[in-house]
């Protein structure tokens, strides 16, 4: 047995990941994305200034309500869901490599690209918002990063039960993230984005989430990140090459 | 020596039955699959190669069980029928990608010998999304080869090659099996399976219709009754002296014209009907066989 088999990722399938990830076109709307983020902070910051409520409101408006989990789909389903979809993930899984190190190394590189994506732009907006407050900057960049984390467990999962994991994805962003979670208060206990919100609350000193713990919403995000990850495995290992004939 | 062994396997997918108890060996040499399209061969490779569980049965690779069992393809090489590949990969990024997801001490070395053992040496370093049908099935082959394994399936490898490329193929089989492989290609193509295969397997509907020699199988293929369309100038004449022959089991004169001949023993049909036609002075128009489709040639061996 080779020593990468016991390795927590494997450099072969990260490797043929990032290229997956980059040779599509959503390669370029992860690059897209960011800069808009990016220039919206440039905007607010010359049309308002150092405005506390303008910039929480860019960065967990845009941030981390809508980039980031946009970053975490894109990189996910550019991952998985194609190879799945045409079959070319047999090349993959008809080999040795254990089923669960395919998806933490898929995983790894999904999480790569919420760091670079989402993580290092939202720390850096946050810094262009409001330069007097680093924290600020700190607690968005951390949010993004284990809510990106979370999304990417989520839609890992989400890619090899559906077919059609990206309409699904943006349907669950839309009418749970986005419409029911800004309309019901109870949705804050089933939310990525108010338990990333929670988070950025706890470092960042602000006030996004009402009556949430902090300890819930690390339980939550870490619940949420192992178990989709595990499933995504057993989901894998059980892949039916010719698909639902 | 590895041995594959299907027993009393069935799957159906939900209300569909693909297969329907089969069993079977598949051991060393080389084994043609032959079935006519939709018939399970396609079903039959998955479960073979561990990509679909038998709803009932089992499926074993040298007594180990197939499915969720990924250290059996240490031993097991698959050419799947789809196309899609790694296409934003060189051929040889792809080969060596494979070869390292094995585990193999020298990747680069193990790549070199698959592409040049399928004779793609020359076109490895360009984009996998510029090659033609025929490469892509190579390119995949090297990638089912490059860790060396006992047992090869390969799901319609013959699709979309030219027929130097089919021949090339054809050799790398015949020498795989010869070498003591376990080689199993399907194929809808009799004459395909022919020039390969010893050993045949038919699957038609999901059902396991015949076993055994090429040989034995084809005499059961060929000296079925075989329908034919005849037009000729004096048809009358034509129907009473084919009925005469021991060839021939019944003749019908269509209201449009021309004949509906049945003949019960084909070799000797064939030399009788010239034979006749110009002892009896008719002049023969058309032949048509009606039922040469595979097709026909699979429900007859079913029912037979």
């Amino acid at each position: 047995m080779s020593t990468s088999s016991r390795a927590p990722v494997h450099p072969t399938v990260v490797r043929l990941g990032v290229r997956s990830v980059f040779g599509r076109w959503r390669g370029v709307l992860l690059f897209a994305l960011p800069v808009v983020l990016l220039a919206l902070a440039v905007l607010v910051r010359v049309l308002v200034g150092q405005d506390r409520l303008a910039a929480q409101s860019t960065l967990y408006g845009l941030g981390l309500v809508v980039i980031t989990p946009l970053v975490a789909l894109l990189a996910t389903s550019g991952l998985l869901a194609p190879e799945i979809d045409d079959g070319s993930i047999a090349y993959l899984l008809a080999t040795p490599v254990p089923r669960w190190q395919i998806v933490t190394s898929k995983l790894v590189v999904a999480l790569g690209c919420v760091v670079a994506f989402a993580a290092v732009p939202m720390l850096v907006a946050g810094l262009v918002l409001r330069s007097d407050d680093p924290t600020l900057a700190l607690g968005f960049g951390l949010g993004a990063l284990a809510g990106g984390a979370a999304y990417c467990a989520v839609f890992a999962w989400l890619s090899v039960l559906t077919r059609h994991a990206i309409v699904v994805g943006l349907i669950y962003l839309l009418i749970w993230e986005g419409l029911l979670g800004g309309l019901l208060a109870g949705i804050r206990w089933l939310s990525i984005s108010r338990w990333s919100a929670e988070l950025v609350d706890r470092v960042g000193g602000v006030f996004l989430v009402d009556d949430l713990p902090a300890a819930y919403a690390v339980v939550a995000l870490v619940v949420v990140i192992v178990l989709a990850t595990w499933r995504t495995g057993v989901r894998l290992r059980a892949f039916n090459l010719t698909g639902d004939e | 020596m590895s041995s594959i062994v299907v027993d009393h396997a069935s799957r159906w997918f939900r209300n569909v039955v693909a297969l329907n108890d089969v069993s079977m060996t598949i051991g060393p040499g080389v084994t043609g699959l032959l079935g006519p399209n939709g018939a399970g061969k396609s079903t039959l490779i998955a479960l073979m190669s561990g990509f679909l569980a038998p709803s009932s049965g089992s499926v074993t690779l040298d007594g180990e069980p197939l499915w969720r069992n990924e250290q059996v393809y240490r031993r097991l090489g698959l050419v799947p029928e789809r196309e899609a590949l790694f296409d934003h990969l060189t051929g040889r990024q792809f080969v060596v990608a494979c070869a390292e997801l094995h585990g193999l001490a020298d990747a680069g070395a193990a790549a070199q010998r698959a592409i040049a053992t399928i004779e793609m040496s020359e076109a490895q370093d360009r984009s996998i999304s510029t090659y033609s049908k025929g490469m892509r099935q190579r390119i995949k082959m090297a990638s089912a080869l490059v860790h060396d394994p006992a047992v090869l399936l390969l799901d319609e490898p013959f699709n979309g090659m030219d027929p130097r490329q089919r021949l090339h193929l054809m050799e790398l089989l015949r020498t795989m099996g010869a070498e003591g492989r376990t080689v199993l290609f399907s194929s809808h193509i009799l004459e395909e399976v022919e020039q390969v295969a010893r050993h045949i397997e038919v699957v038609v509907a999901g059902r396991h219709a015949a076993s055994g020699d090429f040989g034995a199988i084809r005499r059961l293929m060929t000296d079925r009754p075989n329908r034919f369309v005849i037009r000729s100038g004096a048809d009358r004449t034509l129907a009473s002296v084919l009925l005469a022959d021991s060839s021939v089991r019944g003749v019908r004169l269509r209201p449009e014209g021309g004949l509906e001949v049945e003949a019960s023993d084909f070799g000797r049909f064939s030399e009788v009907l010239p034979r006749l036609a110009r002892e009896h002075a008719v002049r023969l128009h058309e032949v048509t066989p009606t039922d040469e489709s595979l097709e026909s040639v699979f429900s007859y061996l079913v029912s037979s």
